[in-house]
């Protein structure tokens, strides 16, 4: 089997294996305090974080590697894994694990107040990326309509926000708001936290 | 013995840390001598010496002053998580690792820290075991493997960054827990991700420079002996992580290491007995080369590392002396096997908790037979005993060479359940483990009401156990066992940390500490004061372990996080100059 190497720098900061233009990076670098010296430009367009008007897709490695429209998204099924697509040049962000997004469809009579402002007709995105200890929350109880991260058990709660229920982590999953264009799904703003677990 | 000064105040600048007392720091050497043959008052590996006993001859602190044992100081790391690390001493200067990858060191009389080191972790890393099990000493460095995959040697006086070498992508989801095991100059290492679809291997590097020496994969490729146990192209994402500190036989020269689980977890999607899966394996530290195996069990569907390095025991029998290598199974038996220079022969195996999955041990070879009703498969629900965590996870067991005793740290009345998926789908650096989440049962038996944690101790001259002291919670203490007649342990969610009487079981003493003890307890001794170090901070597998159980039992059992460094002794007045 072909080892791959280890990224250069992956040591180095927070951002070494992130996408390194726009408001994520920069945000998650400096909330992390990560060397200026790791934005540096980066061609790899796959890696990028995401940004507003990035419409959602399916990555390439998925049965149908397409962008999701607001039919794919079912009421009260489990969520379904996507990743923003820069709208011009078509490239999927799918080569940087916070770049993962869960995406689900609530009754909207159920979301706070604040969620219901970033859904689209009950449709809500989170970073799909522990702020515990950086797992993909991965699991779906259906029953209590919560997010678990199968690592260590966080719990949260997609209709208010994706406030932590249970479990180790302190913070909620960082919340994406979004639009409709069409029959896509569309990125309106940046993600309302910084993505990711501690990194110390 | 080499011996380094610097000014206290000149290693302070370099680390960057606060102002201690201002006296010269001297720093002893390690050599390929000290490892071998560890002076009475210092721990200088993670099991203190080759053969993984986890004893300590000193006996200042025995069965008849214990009671008055006393913390002497603490250090809280401002961690959180899983704090398994032994706190390795070397005349007076102790290391302390913690999750995220710090290194601490510290005045082993006083408590002062001398310098941390501190790691930036990628913001992107998956940290399925946020935790890390300690340093390995050579000449006047520090070695750590880190959660991001990277080798890093740091100057012992200063905890200066000397290199790190990477040892793999984090990205593809290799990971690194385990103190480094040293040997001549070797720094080896072995990597965990035995749920994440990799392919484990077990790597040297040279202490001076971090360049690698050899490579040894678990999963054999084309062409090497055992690689026909694989269908197809499943030994590409094998599995088989390495992630405890190997043992090591210095007369050949051979290290002993425990292997991890087959991925994804449903054997039937790699039909075989997928060598060298569940197994010891014998590596030549010159050359890596594989010089001889013993699968404990074959295509392991139940999650049941046997990571944990055999004990290197001689064993007197029937009039014969044994070169053993003793290992108390996840798989809930307890296996007895002869080493030789290329070979390893079974000897015996014997369940020491109860165990419904084999149905007998061939008398040759040690080879299970299995109950089919007990294997899970993929699209279909199994239960099994003893449960994913096994009889003994991860935490050492220890042998005291003046009873004769080892010591499990077992669990017991706990099965589990798995279905699995009818496909695992691989994805880079996400879980590959074919059972979600959701599926992973725990069934505590009617009995776990009465118990699941026990400490037994079990007489390896005759085979039998002799006693056992049960606890309520679950048990993850790894074991210390002394000259002094005890035995330290923890691991209880109650957050004690007690001393037992080696001979007897009995409780001599016991102190409830800031979290669940799951740090490897270590003594040492200095100016002929006999300490007992442990690190306090409840986290990983026994937090997970403690959700599924208050799920089965509808409790909410609360273990309080973050790391706290605990170090006992006996007050001045009790003293008895005995070693």
């Amino acid at each position: 089997m072909t080892t791959e190497a280890p990224p250069a720098g992956s040591a180095k900061g927070a951002c070494a294996s992130l996408p390194r233009r726009r408001l994520l990076c920069a945000a998650v670098a400096a909330g992390l305090a990560a060397p200026l010296s790791s934005l540096a430009a980066d061609a790899d367009l796959s890696k990028d974080a995401a940004a507003p008007g990035d419409v959602l897709a399916f990555a390439s490695w998925e049965d149908q590697p397409r962008a999701l429209t607001v039919n794919d998204v079912e009421l009260d099924a489990a969520p379904l894994l996507v990743y923003p697509q820069d709208p011009v040049s078509g490239v999927t962000r799918e080569n940087s694990r916070l770049n993962q997004i869960l995406v689900l469809r609530l009754d909207p009579a159920t979301l706070d107040d604040s969620t219901r402002a970033r859904a689209v007709d009950g449709i809500v995105a989170y970073s799909a990326i522990c702020t515990h200890a950086a797992c993909a929350v991965s699991e779906w109880q259906a029953e209590t309509r919560q997010l678990v991260c199968p690592c260590h058990s966080s719990a949260y709660d997609p209709a208010k926000g994706a406030a932590r229920v249970t479990g180790p982590t302190v913070r909620a999953l960082p919340a994406l708001p979004l639009k409709r264009i069409g029959d896509q799904i569309v990125i309106a703003g940046p993600f309302s936290a910084a993505l990711g677990a501690p990194t110390t | 013995m080499r011996k380094f000064t610097l000014s206290l105040g000149l290693l302070l600048a370099l680390a960057g840390s606060a102002s201690q007392a201002a006296e010269p720091t001297p720093y002893s050497a390690v050599t390929a001598e000290r490892l071998t043959h560890p002076e009475p008052g210092n721990w200088l590996m993670y099991r203190r010496t080759y053969d993984s006993w986890g004893y300590s001859p000193l006996k200042q602190i025995n069965t008849g002053n214990v009671a008055q044992l006393k913390p002497l100081w603490s250090f809280s790391t401002g961690v959180e998580e899983g704090h398994q690390a032994p706190p390795i001493v070397n005349d007076g200067v102790m290391f302390i690792t913690t999750p995220r990858d710090q290194v601490l060191a510290l005045d082993a009389r006083t408590g002062n820290l001398l310098w941390r080191y501190r790691r930036e972790l990628p913001a992107d890393l998956f940290q399925l075991h946020p935790t890390n099990r300690g340093v390995a000493l050579y000449g006047d460095r520090v070695y750590i493997a880190t959660v991001d995959a990277f080798l890093v040697a740091l100057d012992a006086r200063s905890g200066a960054l000397i290199w790190q070498k990477p040892v793999e992508n984090y990205l593809a989801g290799y990971y690194m827990t385990m103190a480094p095991l040293v040997v001549d100059g070797k720094i080896m290492v072995g990597v965990s991700g035995g749920e994440f679809g990799i392919r484990g291997f077990i790597q040297a590097f040279d202490a001076a420079s971090g360049e690698s020496l050899w490579k040894t994969f678990t999963v054999p490729g084309p062409g090497e002996p055992g690689h026909d146990s694989w269908p197809g192209e499943t030994w590409k994402r094998g599995g088989v992580p390495v992630w405890l500190t190997g043992s090591y036989d210095p007369e050949t020269k051979l290290a002993y290491w425990g292997t991890g689980n087959a991925g994804p977890w449903m054997g039937d999607q790699r039909a075989g007995d997928n060598l060298y899966a569940t197994s010891v394996i014998a590596l030549d530290v010159a050359t890596g080369q594989i010089r001889a195996h013993h699968q404990y069990h074959w295509n392991d569907s139940w999650d049941w590392d046997e990571v944990a390095a055999p004990l290197l025991i001689d064993l007197h029998r029937n009039g014969r002396t044994i070169k053993s290598l003793v290992h108390a199974g996840r798989d809930g038996y307890l296996w007895v096997l002869e080493r030789s220079a290329n070979d390893i022969r079974y000897v015996a195996g014997t369940p020491y908790v109860k165990q419904n999955v084999f149905t007998k041990l061939d008398p040759e070879s040690g080879r299970p037979e299995y109950d089919p009703t007990k294997v899970p498969h993929s699209g279909a629900r199994a239960e099994f005993c003893p449960s994913l965590w096994g009889g003994k996870d991860w935490p050492p067991t220890a042998y005291n060479p003046d009873t004769g005793y080892l010591y499990i740290p077992a669990n017991e009345n706990l099965c589990s359940a798995f279905t699995g998926e009818t496909k695992t789908k691989y994805r880079r650096g996400e879980l590959y483990m074919g059972v979600p989440f959701a599926k992973i049962e725990v069934l505590p038996t009617p009995q776990a009401r009465d118990h699941i944690g026990e400490l037994q101790a079990w007489d390896m001259k005759t085979g039998k156990k002799v006693w056992t002291s049960e606890f309520k919670s679950h048990n993850w203490g790894p074991v210390l066992t002394t000259g002094g007649g005890l035995v330290f342990s923890g691991g209880t969610n109650d957050r004690y940390f007690r001393a037992f009487d080696a001979k007897s079981g009995k409780i001599l003493w016991q102190q409830r500490t800031n979290s669940g003890v799951v740090g490897v307890p270590t003594s040492y001794s200095l100016d002929g004061k006999q300490y007992v170090a442990v690190q306090s901070g409840w986290g990983v597998d026994a937090q997970r372990k403690q959700d599924f159980l208050d799920q089965a039992f509808g409790t909410h059992t609360q273990v309080p996080q973050g790391g706290v460094l605990w170090v006992f002794g006996l007050p001045e007045a009790k003293q008895e100059d005995s070693h």
